[in-house]
């Protein structure tokens, strides 16, 4: 038993905006003050300091085969951040592609208690599990890549909706996932020969399918399916110039279906194709502002190291013949692919510096806070440990000014950014941060500090510095648990890796088995991973 | 004959198949213990095919017996094990590799 | 009684195949259906009967067992754990615990076949795909140093040369074969081109070929080709649909080394300009691949990794057990799922004799280690279940068709986990 006494409290999805409450918890969740007995329970005196629930992460590349061949890729980054083992944990490195303990240590001691690792290919979802089985003192969720899927493009292409509605079922249930990701639908297919799509109507190679029909299908089989969070969609021509009018049809074409846009900072570029990527914020702030059935993270830039990661094969090559350096490729049969790039955002870079604006300015332009979302699509923007950063230049207009200046002059000509007058309060961070993404979600007992809630909550000590603030925590407390005390880590726990699995008729096997024949070198019986062969696990129900 | 051959060690199928059998197995033993030469340098050796020979490197010797066999002139094949290994140097030249191909042999006729 | 199970995944080799059928008659194996020669000899000649583990030579219990082997590690200033590649990627976790725990050098068998390929693409990244993409689209294959149908014997008919799939309905008759390597092999004869070459020029003929690739004519000899041939196979190169190379230890082993396959990689990487190409390495032994991505996602790094100073630290040469071990720098050794004793260079092997050393594997007869612990444990793949990677890092749940006769590795680990926690 555990009472966080006395803080002020932030709880967006209750309506608590800096209210001075104790909160109580029992069993690892929030439970009422009577259900307590004082004399047995533990203190946290928080008077004087700032509560908030757990933070929830909505879209960041934690484990899996792609963050994996990052960190075999770059031992230099390494030793960015080296972690000595301790008499509680476990030895690590790495800062943009951290190992998989001190990347639950690094998120933990930031007051995040959940994380949503952004993308697998449901054919190497097993070793995506694994990770996260290694990664402690959070719960967490993984996206099923499905947008360049063979077996659902044959289905769209023969009229056979009600057979991908059941194989969909069975694929996101079979990999453990907890979400439907679409990344460069079609796209990543053509890049097996070579192309892309560049528009919603183009045609996917071999299957006379569009993106567009694949957009929609999906979309409205996630709405039928009822899986707690909507589409979750990486887009066309992610980092091109002019890509702003693909973004904004393609959020058109979603609304109604209710779609979830990644990383839209990197989606929301102005400018002629082929040249110097503008800020198109306040374009895409305004589709976001009034499209009801969008919602957005942002993936800003952190100035400093990045690894680039994404199953957007074709990107990542166009990004590799831009920059050279290190490449990694990977196409995976029947499913989908991915590439990698190690890449340092530089403040003195013009391109960057547009970037970063682009970011901010989205922040500060879409007017409800519940539809925005805090990322750096870690690590593709910069390191999840950014966060703290940018909050303060959320929050503080005279820092935020501060780092504009310091910008190339080219970048900072005809910026937005410096009319913004807006700054961010706490109850908005907590929405970006905490309840925002819970709710989009559908996770109802995360991001909140409600009686039921799971007992994740962090305790700040207020600081001008933002950056400080939240960067270091006092207290977090995941399940009940004190699992940062003072600033420092105390406990290592497992985390739960929560998932969905949606009924759908068994007759479907058949076809996948014969699809399996077919196209894959593994067979049905081998595919699908099995909840007991999980680390801690949780299967959130689909209603 | 002062000539050098150059050493490949590699994976056969009976070697493999020993590896079940155990490494004390002469199954094992006895898929790991030879020297494959082709036609033309064991003529130029002077010895015939089952004969053994002394192969000696910078790094230790071994005695095994030839099997004649489709390689190239200059060539030793050895399938990996414990016999290749007298002749493998430990230099690994800042990889973790040992030359396990490459080595320089000299051989002579026991 | 007699069953048959089907959809078992038989993990010999990188190639996991997961087709095989294995009949059981009370509880052992009589039948194998599908697997090559070397995964059926590892399912038949499967012996359980060794079960007791063995301290100095004596038969104790396995309480016994553990504290002596978690004393050793205790005691040692400089501990090995080696091995790794053939088993489960659960006990692979278990094993990077233990040496993080003990700050002690862990490597796996990557260290002498692969590690030059991870070091390669430590430089410059690696395009690859999986092995169904090389079914379905590959109509170029090209087999560097390799001998699959030696060493991976099923790899032609499912994944490669002979499988039918999605751009090539016809197989073999739609794909082109070409095999380079220093020496006639059962693979080169039957490619459709065999280019031999000389031992130790692998690197001159990757340059070379990407020069000829960007349209350049590289005005020096190689020993043993002439540039004709070269020239040919760059038109091959650049004019094929989608390209694979998959590569052996011919390139790892020989001079060169990493460069060798730096060099390889970025052939593959800029050929994606002109169409589509891939690279694979001809991972070896089941869970080799599983070695490097566990001890990556742990520590960082994939190979020779010490945890020496309290943080994960690599060191190829330096932490590579080869050179530690005929260094003597290493004053125990605890061996997992592997051999050194017969597979490392004499120098290296014959220090092993000379420290305390825990064997742990599912051994049953001819055990020749000198090993002061020997704890047989269970197979995972026959009477235990576990994780394994592909060669293509496809990773697979493998199931047991035996009853589990003894303790598996992950169990073991557990263990002398909490037993050197102890000390
Ligand atoms: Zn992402």
């Amino acid at each position: 038993m555990l009472g966080i006494t006395g803080g002020k409290v932030f709880d967006p999805i209750n309506g608590i905006d800096g209210r001075l409450m104790d909160i109580w918890i029992k069993d690892g969740k929030v439970v009422p003050e009577e259900m307590i007995d004082k004399s047995e329970a533990q203190i946290i005196d928080a008077s004087g300091k700032v509560v908030m629930p757990g933070g929830v992460d909505i879209h960041s590349h934690i484990a899996g085969a792609k963050v994996n061949s990052g960190r075999k890729m770059c031992p230099e980054d390494s030793l960015r951040l080296l972690r000595p083992r301790s008499q509680i944990t476990r030895s690590g490195s790495g800062l943009t592609v951290p190992s998989t303990h001190l990347t639950g240590y690094l998120y933990s001691e930031m007051g995040y208690t959940t994380v949503m690792e952004a993308a697998a290919a449901p054919l190497v979802a097993r070793h995506t599990h694994e990770e996260l089985e290694d990664i402690p003192n959070i719960d967490k969720g993984v996206f099923i890549t499905m947008g360049n899927n063979h077996f659902i493009m044959k289905c769209i292409r023969d009229g056979e909706l009600g057979k991908a509605k059941d194989y969909v079922a069975w694929l996101v249930g079979a990999a453990k996932g907890f979400a439907i990701k679409i990344v460069n639908p079609g796209g990543v297919e053509n890049w097996k020969y070579g192309k892309n799509v560049q528009n919603l109507d183009d045609e996917v190679i071999g299957f006379g399918v569009t993106p567009r029909q694949i957009l929609t299908t999906l979309g409205q089989i996630n709405k039928d399916l009822k899986l707690p969070h909507p589409l979750h969609i990486h887009g066309l021509r992610l980092g091109q110039a002019g890509n702003v009018d693909i973004t904004i049809e393609t959020m058109e074409l979603m609304n109604e279906f209710n779609g979830h846009f990644c990383h839209v900072q990197f989606m929301s570029y102005g400018g002629e194709r082929g040249s110097l990527p503008q800020s198109a914020s306040k374009k895409i702030a305004q589709a976001i502002n009034e499209k009801s059935g969008v919602s957005v993270d942002v993936g800003q830039i952190v100035f400093g190291p990045a690894t680039t990661m994404t199953s957007d094969g074709p990107a990542q090559f166009s990004l590799h013949q831009r920059i050279g350096g290190k490449w990694i490729n990977d196409d995976l049969e029947s499913e989908s692919g991915g590439g990698l790039a190690p890449l340092t955002f530089k403040r003195n870079n013009p391109l960057h510096g547009t970037m970063w604006l682009t970011g901010l300015e989205i922040f500060l332009l879409v007017d409800d806070p519940w539809k925005v979302f805090l990322t750096t699509d870690h690590p593709n923007a910069g390191p999840f440990l950014g966060y703290p950063q940018v909050i303060r230049l959320l929050m503080d207009r005279d820092y935020r000014t501060r780092e504009f200046e310091r910008l190339h002059t080219k970048a900072k000509k005809n910026a937005l950014l410096p009319e913004l007058k807006r700054e961010y309060t706490l109850y908005e961070i907590a929405i970006i941060t905490r309840g925002g993404p819970a709710r989009r979600l559908g996770l109802k007992n995360k991001g909140h500090l409600g009686i039921g809630a799971d007992a994740d909550l962090t305790v700040y000590l207020p600081d001008d510095d933002k950056e400080e603030m939240f960067s270091h925590p006092a207290w977090v407390v995941k399940d009940g648990e004190i699992v940062v005390k003072d600033g420092h880590l105390v406990r290592e726990q497992p985390g739960r890796t929560m998932y969905v699995s949606p009924n759908y008729d068994p007759q479907i096997e058949e076809d996948i088995k014969a699809h399996f024949k077919e196209s894959y070198t593994i067979s049905f019986e081998n595919y699908s991973i099995r909840s007991e062969h999980m680390g801690p696990n949780e299967k959130i129900s689909c209603d | 004959m002062k000539k050098f051959f150059t050493l490949i060690t590699g994976r056969t199928k009976k070697q493999a198949h020993g590896l079940h059998k155990g490494i004390g197995s002469p199954d094992y033993i006895a898929a790991t213990s030879y020297v494959e030469i082709c036609p033309d340098d064991i003529a130029s050796l002077g010895i015939i095919e089952g004969q053994k020979v002394k192969l000696l490197s910078e790094a230790g010797s071994v005695e095994l017996a030839v099997h004649s066999a489709d390689i190239p002139i200059g060539l030793l094949f050895i399938p990996m094990g414990p016999a290749a290994n007298q002749l493998v140097g430990p230099e690994t030249f800042g990889t973790g590799m040992p030359s396990f191909k490459g080595m320089q042999i000299k051989v002579s006729p026991l | 009684m007699s069953r048959i199970i089907e959809d078992v995944i038989c993990k010999f080799c990188g190639c996991l195949c997961d087709d095989i059928a294995v009949e059981t008659e009370d509880d052992h194996i009589v039948k194998i259906k599908r697997a090559c020669p070397n995964g059926r000899s590892m399912f038949l000649d499967y012996d359980s009967s060794f079960s007791k583990p063995l301290v100095n030579g004596r038969e104790v219990e396995w309480d016994e067992a553990i504290t002596a082997a978690a004393d050793i590690l205790d005691k040692a200033d400089s501990p090995l754990i080696y091995g790794l590649s053939s088993t489960s990627s659960e006990s692979q976790r278990k094993a990077v615990e233990l040496a993080d725990h003990l700050g002690a050098v862990i490597d796996s068998t990557s260290s002498v076949c692969h590690f030059p390929t991870s070091q390669a693409l430590q430089a410059v990244g690696e395009a690859t795909c999986t092995l169904g993409e090389v079914k379905n689209r590959a109509d170029l294959l090209i087999y560097w140093g390799c001998n699959p149908l030696v060493s991976h014997i099923r790899h032609f008919s499912r994944y490669s040369a002979n499988a039918k799939g999605m751009l090539l309905p016809n197989g073999r008759k739609d794909r082109t074969v070409v095999v380079v390597d220093v020496r006639p092999t059962a693979t080169s004869k039957v490619a459709d081109i065999f280019l031999q070459i000389k031992p130790e020029t692998d690197y001159e003929i990757l340059s070379s070929l990407r020069a000829l690739v960007h349209g350049k004519k590289p005005e020096y000899c190689i020993d043993g080709v002439n540039i004709e041939q070269l020239e040919q196979l760059a038109a091959m190169l650049k004019n094929c649909r989608y390209g694979v190379i998959f590569f052996g230890m011919g390139l790892t082993m020989s001079t060169g080394r990493s460069y060798n396959v730096t060099e390889l990689f970025t052939l593959v990487a800029e050929l994606n300009k002109f169409n589509r190409f891939s690279a694979m390495p001809m991972r070896g032994h089941g869970n080799v691949a599983g070695a490097d991505q566990v001890l990556t996602w742990l520590s960082g790094y994939p190979t020779a990794v010490s945890f020496a100073c309290g943080i994960p630290q690599i060191g190829p040469g330096e932490f590579t057990s080869v050179d530690m071990l005929a260094g003597k720098e290493i004053d125990a050794a605890f061996i997992i799922a592997s051999n050194p004793a017969v597979h490392f260079p004499h120098a290296a092997a014959s220090h092993l004799k000379k420290i305390p050393t825990i064997h742990m594997a599912p051994v049953s007869n001819g055990f020749t280690g000198d090993a002061d612990v020997i704890l047989p444990t269970a197979c995972y793949g026959i009477d235990a279940p576990g994780t394994s990677y592909r060669m293509d890092n496809v990773p697979l749940r493998l199931r047991s068709v035996l009853k589990k006769k003894r303790p598996t590795d992950e169990e073991v680990l557990i263990q002398i986990i909490k037993a050197v926690k102890k000390c």
